[in-house]
């Protein structure tokens, strides 16, 4: 296991290499950069060549691209990711503001979609064709059909129509005011929870539907064993592997990709800083947050994989 | 007697209602003011910077050395600031400004005359490394001198009929001289200033922070305990801030739709200013390309334009409204509408208009069903409806346009290369003032930022005149020939709709008058809310 664990972790560098390549080009293709999106954009009419170069310069955007490159190689190598070009604040500083909100609101919606996706699933399973699994079943694919931004608008109206009330504006972190916090959160969590946890109860449902089915299910129940036991014990151990891996893959997408969403809550997080990052064109911000989201991606797999492991004994890693 | 009973009656009302109106009027302390902002300042600079995401939270912190009058609805009327005085030599090359004394930085230490130069010569004459945006607006001024310590002299290269106007930029905020000698960058990263508030802190991405300013100098002011400016890029959620009464207005300008909500949700609560906009689409044309080298052609374009019409029209859905030239309507040097009607594109007659429009297209050899492509940016509102009204005016002149719409940031690109035939450009101002507002009609060996990229000497020399012409008459004049040449025997730019400003604001917030411009009136100093 420590061998497959090393061996995991020393993958990762390539694919990260190989996703820093990635981005660095991409970003340089499109067209625009950081200087023409700080002075043009405002349609200002005194913007002088001079001025232009000059902001160019500062931000190495004059040198050739291998020599941008080893640069932010470079600092990468010592763990410096550069000052934002939009900004001029360090990365880390910029991404940790928002990161916190971020994490805070990804595990509140996978913990609403799993705590709703399991028992929902395994009910729909256990009652197959009864009017509890048409139920669940109009539930899911209701979720799966409704965009969460759209879901969070509506919700947004509703409170200001019926409550003549909004969520907060800004945030306050949980260990500040945790009222406050849950005022402003509760209401996302739910619209990405929703979603969220209609994946989760479909995989889970087919999932068990089909673990129900195989042979030592039937032996468990002719050998008398008490129904729950076996659903517990013997069916969702198994049945539950693959809607981990889709709890985990949706986990890692939240931390990055609620760009919709956290606009339409005005919340300050890792989604909004990336809009922000492309269209200011801010090249080291954007290859810091590319990077941060194929890390977490990266993680997230590799402690699925681990937990495999551990949930079935009889997997094993060489 | 029955009629001296209700005459009774109504003196009483009226009596109780004069004491309600003047309570009304007085100023109320107290209270923290809380407003979205659709940008965020990239840094604190305002000598560096162009957004007015920056003037909306930063400009409380500061002064100007003049400032528009804050109750000048046409927001060009200069009023004292730092300065308390200011002259003019009889030769027009000398201005001097007398500062008030007493003013405190919030450190403590008094602002002087050599704040006012090192804040200036910052702007003008930056040192090499220090980014200055408005520099290219000061190219008429020699010198600066600070001769003691309340008075400041500007010496031009010659005269001027739009410097003074250009001392009431909201970006010229005075620094301290001494921290600007020790590190030009300083103001880049931190906030310290003369102004009515004093920075408390900002979450990037999220708000910024100001508390009254108690030491500062106009007495009585400010009468807020603070503002809160909140960063909300969503428009949605800007109207619902405001619909949630957890902000009380937003700086910048909502859609008439936004407006009706607001109003039909909130009533009385809801108190609505409008106004045009200094802010205006222009379509622009690429002379390189044929057949817009041919002023017949740019000529039949802007002939095609239904602008009367379109007001009516775009102003139901979209942030456009007056039927402008080259100066806001309504401002000291706008053309009166009725002069303006004489210009081709302004006729009142669309079918003469556009009679006239194919007659050109055919005098100079463009065929029926000519096709060429339109380049939009990608921002929807107004340069979404304003791109179709323009494709479908001109279709009925027979012309087949393609509209290819470029992503916002990615837009200036193409521009600046000149890889487009027909294009929307814009401009914005923060005051409505000749000089400010037809520079971008030099030619692009003067301007850049021309991306007809087209050569007019004619125009050039029409500009410098009217620039360095005191006598307002005098410059009027001259401002209507070169808005002729522009837009009509040249058609060099095609003039869209001028912008319209609606700001809804809550019913208790007082104090603030709307301006054409959204970089004005934000020092926020003469702002209450009332309980």
């Amino acid at each position: 296991m420590g061998a497959y664990i090393a061996k995991r972790l020393l993958a990762m560098i390539p694919t990260l290499l190989g996703v820093a390549v990635l981005i660095f080009l991409l970003l340089r293709v499109i067209p625009g950069d950081v200087v023409e999106a700080r002075y043009l954009a405002q349609g200002s009419q005194f913007q002088s060549q001079e001025l232009m170069d000059q902001e160019r310069a500062k931000f190495g955007l004059d040198q050739p691209l291998w020599k941008q490159f080893a640069d932010w190689m470079g600092g990468l190598a010592r763990l410096d990711f550069g000052v934002s070009m939009w900004t001029d604040g360090p990365i880390t500083q910029e991404i940790k503001l928002r990161f916190a909100l971020s994490l805070q609101l990804a595990l509140m919606a996978s913990t609403i979609a799993s705590c709703l996706a399991i028992p929902l699933g395994i009910l729909a399973a256990v009652k197959q064709d009864t009017w509890v699994d048409y139920a669940v079943r109009v539930f899911t694919i209701a979720g799966l059909a409704t965009p969460s931004f759209w879901l969070g608008s509506l919700m947004i109206l509703a409170m200001l129509v019926v409550f003549k009330w909004v969520p907060p504006m800004v945030f306050t972190p949980l260990w500040v005011d945790p009222w406050q916090n849950l005022q402003q959160l509760a209401w996302p969590a739910l619209a990405v929870g929703y979603r969220y946890c209609a994946v989760g109860t479909r995989m889970m449902r087919s999932t068990m539907l089909e673990v129900l089915r195989e042979d030592y299910i039937r032996t468990a129940r002719a050998k008398g064993l008490w129904a729950k036991l076996i659903l517990t014990r013997h069916a969702l151990k198994n049945a539950i592997l693959p809607v981990l891996t889709v709890i985990s893959t949706e986990f890692a997408f939240l931390l990055g990709g609620l760009v919709v969403t956290e606009q339409v809550f005005n919340l300050n997080g890792l989604g909004m800083l990336f809009v922000e990052g492309i269209s200011h064109r801010d090249y080291t911000l954007i290859q810091a947050l590319v990077l941060l989201v194929a890390t977490t991606f990266l993680a997230v797999n590799f402690l699925v994989d681990i937990a495999y492991a551990w949930i079935d004994p009889r997997i094993h890693y060489r | 007697m029955i009629e001296s009973r209700w005459l009774l009656a109504l003196v009483a009302i009226a009596s109780l209602a004069v004491p309600c109106v003047s309570q009304a009027q007085q100023p109320h302390y107290g209270g923290e003011l809380v407003f979205p902002v659709p940008s965020e300042p990239p840094s604190y600079d305002g000598h560096r910077e162009e957004t007015f995401g920056l003037i909306h939270p930063i400009a409380p912190f500061y002064n100007t050395l003049l400032r528009v009058d804050p109750n000048d609805k046409l927001g060009t009327k200069p009023y004292p600031s730092l300065a308390e005085s200011w002259s003019v030599s009889p030769d027009g090359k000398t201005y001097v400004f007398k500062l008030r004394k007493g003013v405190k930085f919030h450190d403590g230490s008094e602002m002087t005359s050599e704040d006012v130069k090192a804040s200036y010569e910052k702007i003008i004459f930056p040192a090499p490394g220090v980014g200055s945006s408005r520099k290219g607006q000061y190219v008429d001024v020699e010198s600066i001198r600070a001769p003691d310590k309340y008075e400041v002299q500007f010496k031009l290269k010659h005269a001027s009929g739009s410097f003074i106007a250009s001392l009431l930029s909201p970006y010229n905020f005075i620094y301290k001289a001494e921290i600007l000698a020790k590190d030009p960058h300083w103001y880049e990263k931190n906030i310290m200033g003369t102004g009515p508030f004093t920075f408390v802190e900002h979450v990037k991405g999220s708000h910024l922070v100001g508390k009254k300013n108690p030491n500062y100098w106009d007495k009585g002011k400010p009468y807020l305990d603070g503002f809160r400016a909140i960063f909300i890029r969503d428009s949605a959620a800007q109207v619902a801030a405001v619909r949630g009464e957890r902000a009380q207005i937003q700086f910048r300008g909502f859609t008439p739709k936004d407006r009706d909500n607001l109003k039909a949700a909130l009533g009385d609560k809801i108190t609505v200013q409008e106004s045009p906009w200094d802010c205006i689409l222009m379509v622009g044309l690429n002379h390189k390309v044929k057949p817009f080298d041919d002023a017949r052609v740019r000529r039949a374009l802007t002939l095609a334009l239904d602008r009367y019409e379109g007001s009516k029209a775009l102003s139901q859905i979209a942030i456009v409204k007056e039927v402008a030239g080259v100066q806001v309507p309504g401002t000291p040097f706008a053309t009166p509408p009725a002069e303006l009607a004489k210009l081709a594109g302004y006729w009142h007659d669309i079918e003469k208009s556009r009679a006239e429009a194919r007659r050109l297209l055919k005098e100079a050899g463009v065929p029926e069903g000519f096709a060429f492509t339109f380049t939009n940016r990608g921002t929807p509102m107004p340069y979404e409806p304003l791109g179709v009204w323009l494709i479908d005016s001109w279709r009925k002149i027979g012309l087949n346009v393609t509209q290819k719409v470029v992503e916002s940031a990615a837009y200036f690109t193409p521009l600046r290369k000149g890889d487009t035939q027909a294009f929307m450009d814009f401009q914005c101002g923060y005051i409505v003032e000749p000089d400010l507002d037809t520079y971008k009609f030099l030619s692009s060996s003067r301007n850049p930022a021309n991306y007809g990229f087209y050569e007019d000497p004619v125009l050039d020399a029409l500009y410098d005149k009217q620039s360095q012409e005191t006598n307002v008459e005098a410059r009027k004049k001259i401002i209507r020939q070169f808005e002729k040449r522009v837009l009509d025997e040249q058609a060099h730019y095609l003039m869209t709709l001028q912008w319209h400003r609606i700001i809804p604001h809550s019913s208790r917030l007082h104090g603030w008058t709307v301006t054409p411009s959204h970089y004005l009136n934000n020092t926020l100093d003469t702002v209450w809310l009332s309980p």
